[in-house]
């Protein structure tokens, strides 16, 4: 059975912890472990962050939302903002990179998201936003009789 | 459930203890608080216990990075101690454990920097 959700929110940092709480909820219904639950807490609020302070320069007022679709075995998530976009998105994946140092950004979040995620898929160009789309299969749950 | 932090100076060290979730939105106030307890008090290194922590991102390491900078200044060391797995998973992922030394709790910690308890 496919079962999907849709929310889209105000870009300002106390919806950080709303959004990855949010999935977490939704995602619960496949009987996650925790550990994978933690993964995709840890990725929305990664993906979530990116949009309100890169996409949107932290300014207030404009929107990020999240799709979640799950499938059997599979979490689908994909994390929009219609911010300034990213130029080079390649660079923007490396370890440590970040354009903003002066902020005491650690430059990891897209590399947790690589690990904690199977697919990871950014489309984005400048002045158009960015798309963050991801899965995750869970692990295979042994069917006590 | 947001992230509430305790400090308190033993000698030459400052024991920052965190309890709740450190993500992006918590890391103002909680970098200005830091800053000003290093600098407020003759300190030179620093335990950072995670304990309580439930969750943390990318956006807390940014932040224990900084203060990390700052106690290489001051010619001290960060130790870091009580971390939870999925916490010890992101240190470890990112390299975190090449610069900032983990034991097991804030008393092992506080005794490798010669504070007797």
């Amino acid at each position: 059975m496919k079962n999907e959700m849709f929310v889209e929110f105000s870009s300002v940092s106390e919806n950080e912890s709303f959004a990855r709480v949010t999935v977490a909820s939704f995602v619960a219904q496949l009987d996650p472990t925790m550990d994978e639950l933690t993964e995709i807490k840890t990725v929305v609020s990664e993906a979530v962050t990116n949009a309100i302070i890169h996409g949107y320069n932290n300014e207030p007022g404009n929107h990020v939302s999240i799709s979640c679709v799950l499938h059997e075995d599979e979490v689908e998530l994909t994390i929009k903002d219609n911010g300034i976009g990213i130029g080079d998105v390649d660079e923007a994946r490396q370890p440590l990179y970040t354009s903003k140092p002066e902020l005491e950004r650690s430059g990891m979040g897209f590399t947790i998201i690589e690990n904690f995620m199977d697919v990871l898929e950014i489309i984005s160009s400048p002045e158009n936003g960015t798309s963050v789309h991801m899965t995750k299969q869970l692990s295979k749950k042994t069917v006590s009789k | 459930m947001s992230l509430s932090t305790a400090f308190n100076v033993k000698q030459d060290v400052l024991v920052v203890r965190m309890s709740g979730e450190l993500d992006h939105h918590e890391t103002e106030v909680l970098r200005n608080e830091w800053k000003e307890m290093m600098y407020t008090n003759a300190i030179k290194h620093v335990v950072l216990n995670l304990e309580s922590v439930t969750f943390m991102d990318s956006s807390g390491l940014g932040v224990v990075l900084g203060r990390y900078k700052e106690v290489l200044q001051l010619g001290g060391e960060m130790v870091v101690c009580s971390v939870s797995a999925p916490v010890r998973r992101l240190f470890e992922m990112s390299g975190m454990f090449k610069i900032v030394r983990l034991e097991e709790n804030e008393e092992h910690a506080l005794f490798t920097l010669g504070v007797a308890s």
